[in-house]
């Protein structure tokens, strides 16, 4: 393969990305991404390869990952020339053969698809691609823009302008949208120096959590002593609930790999490194292709650009470890070792892996990282708030209609995320918190809907930004439950090092074992108070130094759920099994006999036609019955 | 004694593939949990000759990351995913109804070695909450109602 060393070797391969990117004709593009695939994708991927063939239709099918909209997954997106770009969701291998005659017959009278794109962004160029030269077929007018979507009306994407629009296998297709364009004028024409200087002006702040200036970090890594010097890419993403690297990862891995080169460039690094969780397959798959391919065109490894600038990655997979997102445990990790942090006064910008300048950081951030550079920092620093620059992935999961991933200005209200993008909870029930930044967060009740969604006010609000997973939640979420939840997720994945995080969370998860199982004692809440303030103080890393969070921050706004547990013996929300007992309403019951069907344990029991009984000293309290009745005849108290 | 020579060579193709270097090791344990389903302690012996790392220390990365097991499983492993958005979902009832059904407990394997119960830390699907995943496929929205005949389904493959 012709190797990329000038500007028009670039422009040449973008040329030919572009032409992939849009055929002419028609092109059918299938969201691929894992939650894709989990939900029937590849069955939608085949079916229409069958029918293309079938029919012997001269159509492009290509795979791609995903927008951010998962809950109307699968998802097909048709494009064809000088028409909209059509998405169509939920859709089934069964539809396949009425969306290909809407194709050739140019209808949309079966199937309607969810939104139309008409124009689209190329952030890292400030262009625009039109599909339409402005003129919109009289019969899809009233399918919406994507822009009229409340999901995507107040998104800004940068971390993920590229998912869910290019194959992720094709390189060409990155560069076509701008991709390596920011390497090539960073090696070509800047310093080390300035490309520091424009990622300290942009305001950048790590996206992994600690929302560290990522500027200055790479700042204090050039400065250290040292020959060798190494970039790591954090793609461990180990937040339950949490899955915005997963997408880039999947669905732009060259996003990541230009972003390291660009930073290995301004540090002086020659190796990188990017570690992966092992959950996650098919970012492994996406990743190491897209190395391959960056070395074979000479975007990786010696004289990159036909500079004497030299860089390479390597991946390293994860083994399942929670503790390993911290950056110490992951170098620890990477050299071979058990994922043990060790103490903070040792810089690893300084003494990092294999005791060598080290600088870390994770895969929204290095994703950040071209397009801070094409469009300058000035231009970054301008979207968001002050001293939070930019926007943020967020995973929008848990109670809430519109699931998916969410990429927004920095210092969004959080209502606006709750109720606009989100579109608010199902089953009309009432919103009750948000949890935020993982088991190192904390939950923001209803009443706080008017926060800005940025690093400040999250962490005075008793949460922090964390990574990005934002979980909602309503009335039938147990806040008690919760915390004992994170607290004993934090247990199993301590890493035993140090006392306070090993035996104090472990004695905290104990008493809140007790409370969920009506064992609480007046008093309770105090010593978890207490307890959390020395697990505070005293553990070694930020695991254990922001393990008692989710604990902290449910008794600070939800204390009467607290009371609730420990004076009256009771789950509010309906939870915790030795707090709760099912009931049949003999009213609504009309003995239609489904829960007698279905409860695995046979207790209970009725005439036909009749209201049915529940055997209290058989139930085991798995809420079967609740789910399958069609009358809300059975209630949980 | 033959087992033993065909894990030792196994173990040296492996360490052949990724290199010597200590830094290997979590790659290389990998590999062979990927060959054998589980780390055999001839395997793990063999890694510390091979690798000139004690043994203290191969068992030591190999009790650390949850991804490693010390005993055999089963030909399918079952995940269910404790991630939050699963959690506030219900998977919990998801894992009772899975112990009943299977009759083993979380971390052990049935009888006829077809299934070993795992919790696994968020598999990422949190928009199709709750997820178990089956011997690498990724069962979305699951309820209660269709783990017997999902279980049934995989039985019948053999």
């Amino acid at each position: 393969m012709k190797k990329i060393s000038a500007l028009d070797d670039l422009k040449k391969a973008g040329d030919k990305g572009w032409k992939s990117l849009f055929p002419g004709g028609v092109k059918i593009l299938v969201g691929m991404a894992t939650s894709g695939i989990a939900s029937g994708a590849g069955e939608v991927y085949a079916a229409l390869a069958a029918e293309i063939k079938k029919r012997k239709l001269p159509y492009v099918l290509a795979k791609t990952g995903s927008m951010g909209m998962d809950c109307i997954e699968p998802l097909v997106d048709i494009i064809e020339k000088d028409k909209p770009r059509l998405s169509y969701g939920k859709m089934t291998a069964g539809k396949v053969p009425d969306l290909i005659d809407q194709i050739i017959k140019g209808t949309i009278d079966k199937i309607k698809p969810v939104y139309r794109i008409d124009e689209e962004n190329l952030i890292a160029t400030r262009d625009k691609n039109h599909y339409t030269k402005g003129n919109v077929p009289e019969y899809l007018k009233e399918i919406p823009g994507i822009n009229e979507v409340p999901f995507y009306k107040k998104q800004i994407k940068i971390a993920t302008r590229n998912c869910g629009i290019i194959d992720p296998e094709n390189m060409e297709e990155y560069i076509a949208r701008g991709g390596y364009l920011a390497l090539q004028k960073v090696l070509t024409s800047m310093t080390p120096e300035s490309v520091i200087e424009d990622v300290i002006k942009s305001g950048l702040r790590g996206r992994g959590g600690g929302g560290f200036p990522a500027g200055v970090k790479w700042q204090s890594c050039r400065s250290a002593h040292g020959d060798i010097k190494y970039v790591i890419c954090n793609g461990d993403e180990g937040d339950p609930g949490a899955y915005m690297d997963r997408s880039v990862m999947e669905g732009d891995p060259h996003s990541v790999i230009e972003g390291m080169i660009i930073g290995a460039y301004a540090i002086g690094a020659q190796e990188g490194y990017i570690y992966v969780r092992n959950e996650y397959p098919l970012a492994v798959t996406n990743l190491t292709k897209a190395i391959s391919d960056a070395r074979s065109r000479g975007l990786l490894g010696k004289n990159i650009f036909g500079t004497s600038f030299s860089f390479d990655i390597k991946i390293s997979k994860g083994a399942g470890a929670f503790v390993c997102g911290e950056s110490t445990a992951l170098m620890a990790s990477l050299e071979g070792k058990a994922g043990e942090p060790r103490a903070k006064y040792i810089h690893t910008v300084e003494h990092g892996l294999w005791d060598r300048p080290s600088n870390l950081n994770n895969v929204e951030t290095w994703a950040n990282v071209p397009v801070v550079i094409s469009r300058g920092g000035k231009w970054f620093s301008e979207i968001g708030v002050p001293h939070s620059t930019g926007t943020k992935v967020f995973s929008l999961v848990g109670k809430i209609n519109n699931i998916g991933l969410v990429e927004v200005p920095m210092g969004i209200p959080l209502k606006d995320i709750i109720y606009d993008i989100g579109g608010g909870i199902p089953g009309g029930r009432k919103f009750k918190a948000v949890q935020t930044g993982g088991p190192s967060g904390g939950c923001i009740p209803a009443k706080m809907m008017d926060l800005s969604v940025d690093f400040d006010a999250l962490r005075e609000a008793g949460s922090m930004m964390g990574s990005g997973g934002m979980i909602v939640m309503d009335e039938k979420t147990c806040m008690v439950d919760l915390a004992r939840y994170f607290i004993e997720f934090l247990v199993s994945e301590s890493c035993g090092k140090c006392t306070p995080c090993r035996e104090g969370v472990r004695r905290m998860n104990d008493i809140l074992h007790d409370i969920c199982a009506g064992r609480g004692r007046e008093g309770d809440v105090e010593i978890l108070e207490s307890m959390a303030k020395g697990i505070v103080d005293g553990s070694l890393c930020a695991l254990g130094g922001s393990a008692p969070n989710p604990v902290l921050s449910t008794i600070k706004y939800f204390r009467e759920e607290y009371d609730a547990h420990i004076k009256d013996k009771k789950c509010p929300a309906g939870v915790c099994r030795a707090l709760i007992r099912y009931e049949i309403t003999a009213k609504k019951c009309t003995g239609c006999g489904v829960c007698a069907k279905k409860c695995p344990t046979g207790c209970i029991s009725g005439e036909k036609k009749k209201a049915h009984k529940i055997n209290r000293k058989k139930c085991i309290k798995c809420g079967i019955c609740m789910e399958s009745c069609k009358f809300d005849a059975i209630t949980v108290e | 004694m033959k087992k033993a020579t065909t894990i030792e060579a196994k173990v040296k193709e492996i360490v052949k593939k990724h290199g010597r270097d200590k830094s290997s090791l979590i790659a290389v344990l990998q590999d062979i949990q990927e060959e054998y389903n589980y780390l055999p302690k001839e395997a793990l012996l063999a890694v510390g000759e091979q690798m000139e790392v004690p043994s203290s220390r191969v068992y030591e990365v190999a009790t650390f990351y949850n991804t490693f097991s010390l005993n055999p499983r089963g030909r399918y492993l079952v995940e269910v995913c404790a991630g939050t958005a699963c959690h506030v979902q219900g998977s919990f009832n998801l894992m009772d109804r899975l112990k009943r059904d299977l009759e083993i407990e979380c971390g052990e394997t049935t009888k006829d070695n077809m299934f070993t119960l795992e919790e696994v830390r968020c598999l990422g699907c949190c928009s199709l909450a709750p997820v178990v995943r089956i011997g690498g496929n990724i069962h979305p929205y699951l309820t209660q109602d269709e783990i017997p005949r999902i279980l049934r389904n995989y039985r019948k493959q053999g």
